[in-house]
């Protein structure tokens, strides 16, 4: 009888394994035609071609990643470095940087500047990627948008010197009173406010780029969105944005100097700010080049023993000091001992050990220009002798000064990036074996370390500042008292006078002895601690050849690269 | 059963505003300023940038402007793009988003529930053993770490063969999704794995499928018909919630793989303090898990006769 019930589960283990081989059949099918589906789909959100390999020799076809899309296009507005990246591609100002980092004529074919304003005389072939002619008009328009109060343009101050500017910008006058003018097509006239030694520079900088008004206003407020929202001068033109996920720059036919472009296609089908992803397209031979490595990364490289290259940014990078009265950082003695035990050296060396990195020895960077050769050459740094005796005693007459009977606590505001917070606990260490002085680390994202920054809510600060423009006024500036940078609210009268002379005088000795007399001060009044010049390393496949890397202007330029087949 | 999603859908609108408002109200007290960049900038440009962005008004009358706006189905322009509206922020990037949360789903759904089965049938055998530890292994190491793993071993498998067989990054073509969906469905599929296993080992002995045999039926329809169909109810609850967490819990995996995802502008507007994408993406995130929570509570109804919707 107890034959007529199977054994329930081992039957059914069988015919259920042969149930689970059809639903698998079905599912597969199943499977298939959603394959269909979504490639389809994908096809739609996604760049539909496909990619080549990180190199094309015969196409001339280059293939990078980037760590995000350009977020914004419209020269106006731009302020970061992957949209003035593009923008430095596909755009081209009166003047622009060559191979070697000088400035050479850009849709400018000569210019005269004087004291009271400059000339620029336009090349006639400059062109637009619909054929029209890139006129003085074009110039003049995109200066007075980026003016204009409803442009909101954070970097509108660039555009101050010409006369004017700062007073529309803030609304006291009319757009129309602006000192510049096109004179016919190929002629455009600028007046300054004030003499102006380093207009050239300014010039090459994005905001100075021209846009045409007739395609502008057509664009209803999204000029620069969209592939189509865009009209180009530059090297290269954007044939495909799909956003997120591919821009492909074409070599511009209608550029004026095509014969200098040798790439034919720029084509970035990747986004990440993820490095280790980046490298690992690199290994696999879909990108030319990782731009930025981390020390993490170091080893990797070696192992694969890819050639390592390096480049200043031209940043430098500084412990910054709050002046508010209220706060212990506003004791010269306290600076001063802090100072005397720093040595950025070692920082350098021990903690952020990525090879490129200089130690910090001035406000003024290394590769800044003096009269005839290098700022630091005509002028060199003070120098720091270590002495953590003279330290203590500089402390001890500080808490005597600050009424204090052990050293003061020092809140030290940093970022939340990794390489941050090893630098805090360094600082965190030094200060307090040497000085006994308590450093409280206050990390912070992004937005907040800004918005403390602003508000002056902190003792010590990292801070870096990279140049807008080839001319030690724009690190010099950083410590005058109205400079909103000027965090800290350093303020010396002697300092402000000596920034306002190198900002109008057009004599070089009298501007470079002024920057000279700026590093003095800031060493004397320990208005900073200067902890290292930024370098940058990257690697690159060998094919490519010819790529800039620059501390001011569009970085990496790909406008002169060049692709040989065997290295 | 009309009355019933009406009145579901009518909490669901009262729950999406409910989640605006809570992140508007957070938002706004979120130290940090949206309007800061690292170049500071002059008192005037500074009051340019609020009248732009409407900073200037009571933080009361920017709610007000925020929600009629939002009723009308505009979210504003992001912070960051200065000339992109969020609308075409979500409307470019939910649909890639939504492709890889599908293709995660079903290998997650597909996965759980055959590999769920399975090991309920090979109950402390060997196949039961690995499956399991291998569910462990997928719900407790975190994805970041597979999908940084994963990408390297396709490195080394092109490398081995000599070509590209599948892309390490990118997007476009079904083949940048393979690998990415599975990771991305990987916690979920072990989730899965673990509770259709549990549901299957509790009805398999019960009575129902003992009569079931008793009649007669074959093993295969006893399968399908009895013990799937009942096993399967919690997994399909889990699931309504799973696919929302999916779809917006790709950022990792969206970074790694350089894919164009909505889950990156959701994790990146909250680092930038881009309000307007955090408002768009949090309020039409919110709505659609509130959707597939309704959604999933019908399908039960559909699938378990014991459940009346009323």
């Amino acid at each position: 009888m107890s034959n007529t019930i199977p054994n329930v589960s081992n039957s059914l283990t069988r015919s259920a394994s042969f149930q689970l081989v059809w639903l698998g059949i079905a599912a597969t099918l199943g499977f298939a035609l959603l394959m269909v589906l979504l490639s389809w789909a994908s096809a739609l959100t996604g760049s539909g071609t496909s990619t080549l390999n990180a190199i094309d020799a015969e196409s001339g076809t280059l293939t990078l990643q980037l760590s995000t899309e350009p977020p914004q296009l419209d020269s106006t507005r731009a302020t970061d470095s992957v949209s003035i990246m593009i923008l430095g591609h596909v755009m081209e100002g009166l003047l622009r940087f060559d191979a070697n980092n000088q400035l050479v004529p850009g849709v400018a074919e000569r210019w005269e500047i004087r004291e009271d304003g400059a000339t620029f005389w336009l090349r006639e072939d400059a062109r637009w990627s619909d054929g029209l002619p890139v006129t003085a008009h074009d110039f003049s328009f995109a200066w007075h948008a980026a003016l204009a109060p409803e442009t909101a343009s954070e970097y509108a101050f660039i555009l101050y010197p010409l006369k004017n500017a700062e007073a529309i910008n803030t609304g006291t006058l009319p757009g129309d009173a602006l000192g510049v003018h096109a004179i016919n097509d190929r002629v455009l006239e600028v007046e300054f406010e004030q003499p102006l030694a380093y207009f050239e520079e300014l010039v090459a900088f994005p905001t100075y780029n021209p846009i045409r008004e007739d395609f502008y206003r057509n664009r209803d407020g999204r000029y620069g969105a969209d592939v189509e929202d865009l009209l180009y001068n530059g090297p290269f033109e954007m044939t495909v944005w799909v956003h997120g996920a591919h821009l492909r720059l074409e070599k511009n036919t209608d550029y004026w100097d095509r014969e200098r472009v040798r790439l034919n296609v720029i084509d970035i089908p990747y986004f990440t700010t993820d490095t280790t992803a980046a490298l690992n397209l690199f290994k696999d031979g879909q990108i030319a080049i990782v731009d930025y490595l981390g020390a993490e990364q170091l080893d990797e490289v070696l192992r694969q023993r890819w050639e390592l290259l390096r480049f200043g940014d031209g940043s430098v990078w500084f412990l910054a000091f709050n002046f508010d009265s209220g706060r212990a950082t506003s004791n010269w003695h306290l600076r001063k001992a802090l100072q005397l035990v720093t040595d950025p050296s070692e920082l350098v060396n021990r903690i952020i050990k990525l090879p490129g990195n200089l130690p910090g020895k001035s406000l003024f960077p290394v590769w800044l220009q003096g009269v005839n050769g290098f700022f630091r050459q005509e002028y060199p740094a003070p120098q720091i002798a270590l002495d953590a005796s003279a330290a203590r005693e500089h402390l001890r007459l500080a808490m005597e000064e600050l009424g204090l009977d052990e050293p003061p606590s020092l809140a030290l505001l940093v970022d939340d990036t990794p390489g941050a917070g090893r630098q805090a606990e360094y600082f965190q260490n030094l200060y307090g074996t040497q000085l006994g002085i308590d450093i409280r680390i206050d990390r912070q994202i992004f937005k907040q370390r800004l918005a403390k920054m602003q508000n002056q809510d902190f003792d010590l600060a990292t801070y870096g500042w990279g140049p807008d423009f080839a001319d030690p006024l724009t690190f010099g500036e950083l410590f005058a008292s109205w400079n909103p940078n000027n965090n800290g609210r350093f303020s010396n009268q002697e300092y402000d006078q000596s920034v306002r002379l190198a900002q109008s005088s057009l004599d070089p000795h009298i501007r470079m002895n002024a920057f000279g007399r700026q590093q003095e001060i800031l060493f004397e009044e320990v208005a900073l601690i200067p902890n290292y010049e930024r370098g940058r390393v990257y690697i690159k496949d060998r094919r490519l050849q010819g790529v800039v890397r620059r501390a001011v202007g569009p970085d990496p330029d790909f406008t002169n690269a060049y692709i040989v087949e065997n290295p | 059963m009309y009355a019933y999603t009406l009145k579901r859908l009518i909490q669901g609108v009262i729950t999406v505003w409910f989640i605006a408002t809570a992140t508007f109200v957070a938002m706004h007290s979120v130290p940090g300023d949206p309007l800061l960049n690292e170049r500071g900038v002059n008192a005037e440009i500074r009051r340019n940038l609020e009248e732009r962005y409407g900073f200037d008004r009571p933080i009361f009358d920017q709610y007000l402007i925020y929600m009629t706006n939002m009723a009308r189905g505009d979210f504003g322009i992001s912070f960051t793009q200065q000339n992109r509206s969020v609308n075409d922020i979500i409307r470019e990037h939910f649909p890639v988003s939504a492709a890889l949360g599908v293709l995660a789903i079903v290998f997650a759904g597909l996965g759980g529930v055959l590999w769920g089965a399975l090991t309920a049938l090979y109950r402390n055998r060997l196949p039961d053993v690995i499956v399991m530890f291998l569910v462990i292994l997928g719900i407790s190491v975190p994805s970041f770490v597979i999908a940084a793993l994963s990408q390297l071993a396709l490195v080394g498998l092109n490398d081995l063969v000599g070509f590209s067989v599948l892309p390490v990054a990118g997007w476009g073509s079904i083949l940048h999704m393979l690998i990415p969906s599975l990771v991305l469905g990987l916690g979920t599929m072990a989730f899965l794995t673990r509770l259709m296993r549990s549901s299957m080992l509790e009805i398999i002995n019960a009575d129902f499928i003992r009569t079931a045999y008793s009649k007669g039926l074959p093993p295969t329809r006893v399968f399908i018909k009895h013990q799937l169909r009942n096993a399967i109810l919690p997994v399909i609850t889990v699931l309504g919630p799973a696919i929302a967490a999916i779809t917006t819990g790709g950022f990792v995996v969206e970074l790694v793989f350089a894919i164009p995802g909505l889950g990156r502008f959701f994790v990146q507007a909250v680092q930038q303090l881009d309000y307007t994408v955090i408002m768009g993406t949090t309020v039409f995130y919110g709505a659609f898990l509130v959707f597939m929570v309704i959604a999933v509570d019908l399908i039960y109804g559909l699938v378990d006769p014991r459940v009346r919707l009323e």
